[in-house]
């Protein structure tokens, strides 16, 4: 395997709906901007193409990725879907990186697009709950929300978790978000706003719960050499890691924890793991890409995080697989203030500020969460941040990390089946 | 961070922003305008139709068939492997640890919640039948869960982690997992 680097990326911006414009359309607005910031690559430089979306229910629309390929002009280049769930885009990042780390290709384009306003939101909810199995779980439940209130109402039985911290994240990334014109939903709220709104499966409420969007976003992976001649700030690709887990929660066995470098084995003499309060694709993606980017200790090691935060227990949950913290203990790390930003004021006291600051970009929850695209806008976020260029692509600079050199991306499918990390260095 | 907000407040308010339920019908339309100068077409809204999709599927059980069959004849069959003696509450025919080939067993009809929650809102085919409670069940002596419905309880404060429950099934099998659901025990 050889080096890879990101050199530019862009994103549609996420809305509700975009009637306006098919698939295509906005895959081309994303691709076009991320063009329009390397002009040094000229479209016959590019080798090939990954392209990704979750669901063919949602376009209705069967091999949407050539006619996005074709749109944009790629054709009669490589590309392949890639689809696993929410981690979709992840995955498609990863898939970038292996066609460049391998040597097939040079320079390689990822894009990544929804178009969820196709359907009204209940209907959606089903082509959602399709990707959970069809014979004991859709038929039963066949709503994601609740499979993942589910999950947090036994974090919260075994580590007394509370429903005011999973509040202080969607505070937190609905703020971040104000600063980012790319986002769906740019809200200043209080935790009394958070645990009033709509009660969708309990303890989840409204305010916990990412939004379905339209959206696209393209990130471009080239060498080592194309990076050098292409920009004067590539961002380095030094980790990635993949993990999967079974369907059905039903199934989620219980055993050891797996131990990052910073854990011990008695820290969880007690603990089954990774029963239906954890997600052990998160730990097994996150150890495999520390142990390539040569972390040991993440929350010292890494400057900022944008993890899949599709609700905001899955954010805390999440802290807990990276190792940010614990396992038991992301309901404190969220409450003394750790993954908030040093310099926005949340109107909350937070005695620990800003020590990684995780989703800066607002994540999932405020930006919205148009599948295919979330994890490369992931990627797309993180590479601005390390450039040191929000202010040139957001309008503001309230949102630039003062150190921003090492950052974690983490894409993440139904209740914690695939789950992908990427680790993003400063690659000048 | 004493005070705890674990329910919409009941109390009246005023909501500027409501709105009439929108119904997805559009209009028959016998005549598009369209402009003399093709410029102008750039700025043209876009047509948005209806386009409905129906799908009857044969959707088979496969090796899970059994289960089912269990259901109608008021029985929870899990499987165990021969093995490992790995038992699952929600059947597979081969052991995820070893690879064998597991055998049919009945799990018992008492067991307890692993954990719950209450769905006000869902997917569209289950829409009609919010709010309704899911529950994660363990039994004893098995090692994998099941997910399952509980009535009996009118909303998520009647419901508590480790709270004994049992299975009821109905007469008329559908031949759908919510044949069983449970209930609270006494």
């Amino acid at each position: 395997m050889r080096p890879v680097y990101m050199v530019s990326g862009g994103v549609s911006k996420f809305e509700k709906a975009r009637p306006d414009a098919t698939f295509q359309k906005m895959v081309k607005e994303a691709f076009d901007y991320t063009m329009g910031d390397v002009p040094r690559l000229k479209p016959s430089m590019i080798d090939g193409s990954v392209g990704s979306y979750f669901s063919d229910h949602f376009t209705r629309q069967l091999m949407a990725g050539i006619m996005a390929t074709d749109y944009l002009g790629l054709c009669p280049k490589p590309n392949k879907r890639i689809e696993g769930g929410g981690a979709t885009g992840g995955l498609c990042f990863q898939g970038a990186w292996e066609a460049v780390a391998s040597g097939r290709m040079d320079v390689c384009v990822a894009f990544g697009f929804e178009t969820m306003s196709h359907v009204q939101t209940w209907k959606g909810n089903e082509f959602i709950a399709l990707a959970s199995d069809v014979n004991f779980d859709y038929p039963v439940g066949g709503f994601y929300s609740g499979y993942y209130a589910m999950m947090v109402n036994r974090h919260m039985h075994e580590f007394g978790t509370t429903v005011e911290q999973l509040a202080m994240v969607s505070v937190k990334n609905h703020m971040n978000a104000y600063a980012n014109p790319y986002a769906q939903k740019r809200k200043k709220l209080t935790i009394q706003d958070v645990r009033n709104s709509t009660m969708v499966a309990y303890p989840l409420t409204l305010l916990d719960i990412c939004v379905m969007s339209d959206g696209a976003a393209v990130c471009i992976l080239a060498s080592e050499e194309m990076a050098r001649k292409l920009t004067d700030r590539p961002v380095k690709i030094t980790g990635v890691g993949t993990g999967t887990d079974m369907m059905r929660m039903a199934d989620r066995p219980h055993g050891d924890v797996i131990l990052a470098p910073n854990e011990k084995k008695s820290d969880y003499k007690n603990l089954k793991y990774p029963g239906v309060h954890s997600f052990r694709a998160g730990r097994s993606a996150g150890l495999q890409a520390y142990r390539m980017a040569g972390i040991t200790d993440p929350k010292k090691e890494i400057d900022f995080v944008e993890l899949h935060d599709a609700y905001t227990s899955s954010e805390i949950q999440t802290y807990e697989d990276l190792a940010l913290c614990k396992y038991g203990e992301g309901g404190k790390f969220v409450e003394e203030g750790h993954p908030f930003m040093p310099q926005i004021d949340y109107g909350l006291k937070l005695k620990k500020k800003g020590t990684i600051p995780v989703n800066p970009s607002g994540g999932l929850i405020a930006c919205g969460h148009p599948v295919g695209a979330t994890g490369l806008m992931q990627a797309v976020f993180a590479f601005w941040q390390i450039q040191g260029t929000i202010k040139k692509h957001y309008g503001f600079p309230d949102l630039q990390l003062k150190k921003a050199n090492r950052g974690l991306i983490h894409s993440h499918a139904g209740t914690g089946t695939y789950v992908t990390v990427s680790i993003m260095e400063r690659g000048w | 961070m004493a005070k705890i907000f674990n329910k919409a407040k009941k109390a009246p308010r005023y909501n500027p922003a409501a709105k009439l339920e929108e119904v997805m019908t559009g209009t028959t339309v016998f005549n598009v305008p369209f402009p003399k100068d093709l410029d102008a077409l750039k700025d043209m809204s876009p047509i948005v139709i209806k386009h409905p999709y129906y799908v009857e599927y044969l959707h088979s059980y496969g090796q899970d068939s059994p289960f089912f069959a269990g259901l109608a004849n008021r029985k929870i069959l899990g499987t165990r492997c021969p093995k490992c003696d790995y038992t699952y509450a929600t059947p597979r025919m081969h052991c995820t640890h070893c690879g064998e080939e597991t055998n049919w067993v009945e799990i018992p009809q008492e067991g307890r919640v692993h954990t719950f929650t209450t769905c006000y809102f869902g997917s569209e085919e289950f829409l009609k039948e919010t709010p309704f409670h899911l529950v994660l069940v363990e039994f004893d002596g098995v090692d994998t869960l099941l997910l399952a419905r509980l009535i009996g309880v009118d909303g998520p404060e009647d419901i508590r982690i480790g709270m004994k429950i049992r299975a009821k099934f109905r007469r008329n099998s559908q031949l759908k997992p919510t044949d069983v659901y449970f209930v609270p025990v006494a």
